[in-house]
């Protein structure tokens, strides 16, 4: 982003850049940047929160006034991720014939229907899986942990991207089953600790290494930092 | 599970680096005209999605909010996205500042990359980049608001 700001601006465009690491601002020197130590994912800070955000933008743009750059200052609120799952309860096996996790899946589908529907439709599940084949990609998950090959378990594209379908269906499900899935990394905790499909999904990373998939394809199957 | 130990392994990784850093003065924000370029790899679900090596941008109209928060990264939050889009893309603050006068007008269209860099780590800066930025001045935007993921 940063080098974004460099070349805008030696366009003739007056650029202020919300920063999310301050290392990168300070080595990159983009001409006005607002540090924020939001987490990652949430450069306005808080969801919902309009004062907040307006707080956030008034003090970018008051970057505008500096008479010559860099400029680099610091949001004074820190908002730190949050690392305890969410409580909310999972449902019961219905099917013993199907593997936990693709059970989880067609289970939760009315509460991610719920979701999508309050926000109008909105959604970012779709963009390799559609929901409906939700089910579909957790079971080859299942089965790459089981130790069959990852590139002929027939995902329909790349593992990451498939991952990211899931977690996405997940998170937005979570999201009308328990109201604290608005804080940062809760639903996320909840997806990868609580979760069967979540289990199955750090499984298939494991016997992916394994397997010698290709670093990108089993490494960001999950936050780096798992 | 933190964000502090992405930003540590972030610190740790080279940067592309400018030996100068160019400085444009905007008129007074309640004369100018903004726009929000984004590196979080959003785009309208009829568009094609970003892949993890593409550099290239996508266009978002000024009304559009069936947006699709499309990067391949697992390492930070969608929740917010996913209940409130302002608080990585806005888009509705800018509109409100136009309303109350605080700037001057919103730019009819908006920039989404993915925040990729090629090995060479020149496209964004030569290519894509610069593209972008001539159909930002072609539009007579004043003002840019950059927003990471």
């Amino acid at each position: 982003m940063c080098v974004l700001a460099h070349v805008l601006e030696a366009h003739g465009i007056a650029t202020v850049s919300l920063v999310s690491v301050l290392s990168v601002a300070e080595r990159m020197r983009p001409p006005r940047a607002l540090y924020c130590e939001f987490p990652l994912g949430r450069p306005l800070g808080q969801p919902n929160d309009v004062e907040f955000q307006r707080d956030v933008l008034d003090r970018a743009f008051a970057l505008l006034k500096a008479d010559a750059g860099p400029v680099l200052n610091a949001h004074p609120v820190v908002i730190e991720l949050e690392t305890e799952p969410l409580s909310c309860s999972l449902p019961a096996r219905f099917d013993p014939n199907l593997a936990p996790a693709v059970d989880e899946v067609r289970a939760l589908r009315a509460a991610y229907d719920r979701s999508v529907k309050s926000r109008g439709g909105r959604t970012s599940v779709g963009r390799v899986v559609s929901p409906d084949a939700i089910s579909e990609v957790v079971g080859a998950f299942v089965r790459i942990a089981e130790g069959v090959r990852w590139d002929e378990v027939g995902l329909p594209a790349d593992p990451v991207q498939c991952a990211h379908d899931v977690r996405t269906y997940y998170e937005e499900a979570a999201l009308s089953l328990d109201e604290a899935a608005t804080e940062p990394g809760r639903a996320e905790a909840w997806f990868y600790d609580r979760t069967e499909a979540g289990k199955a999904l750090l499984a298939a990373r494991k016997e992916m290494q394994t397997q010698k998939a290709p670093f990108h394809f089993w490494f960001y199957l999950a936050r780096g930092t798992r | 599970m933190s964000d502090s130990g992405l930003r540590l392994f972030v610190d740790a990784q080279p940067v592309p680096e400018f030996a100068t850093t160019a400085f444009t003065v905007s008129p007074e924000l309640r004369n100018a005209k903004v726009a929000i370029v984004t590196t979080a790899a959003i785009h309208r679900i009829d568009d094609d999605g970003f892949e993890s090596t593409d550099t290239g941008y996508r266009r978002i109209s000024r009304a559009d909010r069936d947006l699709v928060l499309g990067h391949w990264s697992p390492n930070f939050d969608r929740t917010g996205f996913a209940v409130d889009l302002n608080v990585v893309y806005p888009i509705d603050r800018l509109e409100e500042m136009a309303t109350e006068g605080l700037i001057g007008e919103v730019a009819e269209n908006h920039y989404a990359f993915a925040g990729n860099q090629d090995d060479s780590v020149t496209r964004v800066r030569l290519d894509s980049g610069p593209a972008a930025a001539r159909e930002l001045v072609a539009a007579g935007v004043d003002v840019v608001l950059l927003t990471p993921v």
